[in-house]
């Protein structure tokens, strides 16, 4: 028993492990202190908890989008972080002429509802416009070039807004109706923040149901499982996967909207860090699975806003906040070394990865 | 109904295309920004020749697809996309001057309308702007029919004329370095301070006509010449080419100004850059987008090493060089070990991650005493030489051409050698590789440390010249500017890297409107190389194999 064991462990496996266990060591060391120290009170992780969750609910409308494509094309849509981008970006301008007509005070549902289906087609369109133009003459191609077409396409989609409407960071007009607090079971939270809870939620079972119970995402879902076949049975998988990148791009313009209103701000740079936390999380949840990716969403959204205070406080880093970012990253390289299939993610990732 | 719509279709459809692109780089603000330097002075400013040689492109483009065998059609389509094109922007522009679009698209400007325009405000200007379009197709359909020799005479002088002004900068301060009379008396014919002169244009055109027909009716002779050569002969005559080479590339300093040295050393650092990504992507087909990791490394070590605030370590440039290239060495191994395991994608974006990674620790307040925070680390000494003091751009250069010289050395004798085979191997196909006994832990570490070994040079070499180090220098874009470099000079290929690192970095630095479009066009170039060349413009031999036959030698064996 020992001895096969042995036979199959190698140096780097002991090494990795050794890494891991140094990193769950040093978190769990830091939760104890940082909460034997008392550094925060309850209500603190409270807040910490909810802004989390409205983060982590972004994340994971986001992650759907990068879970899908790779479901169906087995490809990293690397210029998904920019799909989420041009819709809010776009919206913006639609927002300040709606606002500077009172349209947006006198009419706030409205407003809303047109920033978010202008939001919603932008990035449709530009999910679609991106999958026919830079991804479908290559099928069949060796793996690194889609790869290195995405990246391609990422960086001139960013560039191509910052182009057209400038380089500034542009601030979203203030929704009155959208300020302010709700006490719910006597606990103080922003408004802001439980509609984009409630809105992602929403929008997610919708997307969900549409996956499991139309033709359609049968159809999607078949393609994703075996293209060959899934053509065979007549299903037009060119149509299909185009469909995939306008659910994702509709998804992703959703998202936009709402972390526009959470976070009051535009511009071109802004899908960057979302697009790669979204894909961690799609990673996380286990990439191919759409549950799995709301989950990881979710679950990366309070780890990032929960980890700073709880791991690295205790550890006495200063301004722990500046290495939030890089905790989101820790977590993702620690999964794809421990754990690439994801927590849900069973088939598709040991096929690929 | 049906036949009409098929006998223009193409026009329509490659028309429409061209008029968005068109479009695109007016909204973007290349046109406006590019109308300020000319290709020739005073008639043809860069920006419009961006336009008219996408119209062009297009036109012909739409020729060329007519699925109809008549030449007429076919010159028709042409003109139609031509039309097609204009008409966009004709639209575009009555649009723009009737509304306020200016609040949305920060490009949309009325020094734009007037360049679209040709300066002639009202209907009339529509009408010249569609005109232009028309006669761009027109010549588009001419050049269609034309056979090849006069076609490509005609495109390469074009060409030419847009190179020369694309090279102003470049090429004026070299003759002027010379200060011959007879030079610059050449100089001032062919070279305003903006642009060719016409008289200038035109000569360039005549001579270039003239080298062009004589090569190609020479073309022939010297290349059977040249291979009916014995092959000491021919070795000879590639050691002499080298020779030349060298002493063009020792002596080039003293013709370079100031400012064209400076360019010279950053396209040489991301030579140095490329190079080593090139190992890692190149030859063992690792994607790595994390590589800026490495040369922040290089960098941050020679600074606190060199340095006197922070530790005062108080080493000098030598001493901290190899230490650098060791510390990035051991950290292409480190970063390596956790991403053993991973392939493609995933392995992108974990490299991606690590690059992220070490730059938010680095900015980080918590490492803020170690490494000098958001204000990095400053008052770096210049290297010294045998008690001379490499100040000057210029002599960073010879620093850098040794450090090019000897990256190059490695790589070619590593491509030749038993690890550089296993390396390609492996980037075929790691199961296969992993099935004939290679032993992909250490092939894989090897790669990554050799990667990473050549780009902390390059950041060492970087720290000294600058004098200083932040953490912003190191952001992801270093990662994607080299993989374009790589990937867009050719796959493996050493010459590619190099001619790569000179037109991507050199190019943007020479035309300083062109750096806020740097990136919008490097993706551009990603797609469209990845789209149609998959293995860049100077591909490797091995590497054209694999893209292209594919197919073919698939279909042999089977046969």
């Amino acid at each position: 028993m020992f001895q096969k064991w042995k036979d199959r462990v190698t140096i780097t496996d002991i090494v990795m492990w050794m890494i891991g266990g140094t990193l769950l060591l040093l978190c769990l060391w830091g939760s104890v202190s940082t909460i034997r120290a008392g550094l925060y009170t309850k209500s603190h992780w409270i807040d910490f908890l909810i802004f989390g969750l409205a983060q982590g609910s972004i994340y994971a409308l986001i992650a759907t989008g990068y879970t899908m494509v790779y479901g169906v094309l087995k490809m990293i849509n690397f210029a998904h972080g920019e799909v989420f981008m041009s819709g809010p970006f776009t919206g913006y301008f639609v927002a300040t002429a709606m606002w500077r007509s009172d349209f947006l005070d006198n009419h706030p549902i409205m407003a809303i509802i047109t920033i978010f289906a202008v939001a919603m087609f932008v990035s449709t369109m530009i999910a679609f416009l991106v999958e026919k133009i830079a991804y479908r003459p290559l099928r069949g191609a060796p793996r690194l070039i889609p790869l290195i077409t995405a990246i391609g396409a990422s960086f001139f989609l960013q560039y191509l807004f910052k182009g057209l409407y400038g380089s500034g960071i542009n601030a979203y007009p203030d929704i009155e109706i959208l300020n302010g607090f709700w006490m719910i079971f006597g606990i103080r939270v922003l408004k802001i923040q439980v509609i984009v809870i409630i809105a992602a939620i929403v929008l997610m079972l919708v997307l969900y149901n549409f996956i499991m119970l139309t033709r359609v995402g049968k159809a999607i879902r078949a393609v994703s499982e075996d293209k060959e076949a899934a053509a065979l049975m007549g299903i037009n998988v060119d149509a299909m996967i185009s469909t995939t990148f306008i659910i994702g791009g509709m998804a992703a313009g959703a998202a936009g909207v709402l972390y526009a209103l959470m976070f009051k701000q535009v511009h071109f740079f802004m899908g960057f860090l979302p697009g790669l936390k979204a894909f961690t999380a799609a990673v996380l949840g286990g990439i191919g699975n759409i549950p799995g990716a709301m989950l990881g969403g979710i679950f990366l959204g309070l780890i990032e806003s929960v980890a700073p205070a709880l791991f690295l406080d205790g550890l006495g880093i200063i301004a722990p906040y500046q290495l939030k970012d890089a905790i989101a990253f820790t977590m993702l390289v620690m999964v794809l070394i421990f754990r690439p299939t994801g927590i849900l993610g069973e088939r598709l990732a040991s096929k690929k990865a | 109904m049906t036949k009409a719509q098929s006998l223009w279709n193409q026009g329509v459809k490659i028309g429409a295309i061209g008029g968005v692109s068109v479009l695109i780089i007016s909204l973007v603000g290349m046109v406006e920004s590019f109308g300020k330097r000319d290709i020739i002075a005073g008639i043809l400013p860069m920006g419009v020749a961006i336009a008219l040689i996408i119209s062009i492109l297009a036109a012909y483009m739409a020729a060329k697809k007519t699925s109809i065998p008549e030449k007429s059609i076919q010159f028709a389509n042409a003109v139609v996309s031509g039309f097609v094109i204009s008409g966009f922007l004709a639209v575009f522009v009555m649009i723009g001057r009737s509304f306020n679009i200016r609040e949305m698209f920060v490009g949309a400007s009325p020094v734009l309308y007037n360049i679209l325009t040709g300066g002639v405000a009202g209907a009339g200007g529509i009408f010249l702007l569609l005109l232009t379009g028309v006669l761009c197709g027109a010549f588009a359909g001419i050049l269609h029919m034309l056979k090849d020799l006069p076609r490509k005479l005609m495109v390469n002088a074009l060409l030419t004329i847009f190179i020369l002004g694309l090279l102003q900068e470049l090429i004026l301060p070299i003759l002027k370095a010379w200060d011959v009379g007879m030079i610059n008396y050449l100089a001032g014919l062919f070279y305003t301070l903006n642009g060719l002169t016409p008289i200038g244009a035109i000569l360039s055109v005549v001579i270039f006509c003239i080298l062009y027909l004589l090569w190609n009716a020479n073309q022939g002779a010297i290349k059977f010449k040249y291979a009916s050569l014995p092959k000491e002969a021919r070795k000879k005559s590639q050691v002499a080419a080298l020779i030349v080479l060298a002493v063009i590339l020792i002596v080039l300093p003293q013709f370079l100004g100031l400012f064209l040295s400076e360019v010279i050393t950053i396209v040489g650092l991301y030579v140095l850059l490329g190079l080593g990504l090139n190992i890692v992507v190149g030859y063992a087909g690792l994607l790595d987008l994390g590589y800026v990791a490495f040369f922040a490394i290089g960098s941050y070590v020679v600074a606190l090493l060199t340095s006197p605030q922070i530790f005062a370590f108080g080493l000098n440039f030598w001493q901290a060089l190899p230490i650098a290239v060791i510390c990035g060495i051991l950290a292409g191994v480190m970063l390596g070990i956790p991403v053993l395991k991973m392939r493609g994608d995933y392995l992108a974006i974990a490299t991606l991650g690590f690059g992220e990674i070490i730059r938010i620790l680095v900015l980080s307040d918590f490492l803020r005493p170690w490494l000098g925070g958001a204000q990095g680390i400053g008052s770096i000494p210049n290297p010294n030489l045998f008690g001379f003091q490499m100040v000057k751009p210029q002599h960073i250069y010879y620093l850098l051409l040794a450090g090019i010289i000897l990256v190059i050395f490695i790589s070619l004798r590593l491509k030749k050698s038993k690890i550089g085979r296993a390396w390609m191997a492996m980037r075929e196909d790691e199961d296969v590789a992993q099935a004939m006994g290679i032993n992909l832990v250490a092939t894989k570490l090897l790669a990554f440390a050799t990667g990473a070994g050549f780009s902390a040079l390059s950041g060492a070499i970087f720290a000294s010249k600058i004098g200083s180090v932040y953490p912003h220098s190191f952001n992801v874009f270093i990662s994607i500017n080299v993989v374009c470099i790589v990937i867009i000079g050719g796959i493996g290929s050493l010459p590619g890297i190099v001619v790569g690192a000179a037109v991507l970095m050199g190019l943007p630095e020479l035309l300083r409107e062109f750096a806020e479009y740097r990136m919008f066009v490097y993706g551009v170039a990603l797609v469209i190389v990845m789209l149609l060349r998959p293995e860049g413009l100077l591909p490797e031999a091995r590497h054209k194999m694999e893209f292209h036959d594919e197919t073919e030698a698939g279909a042999k064996t089977v046969a």
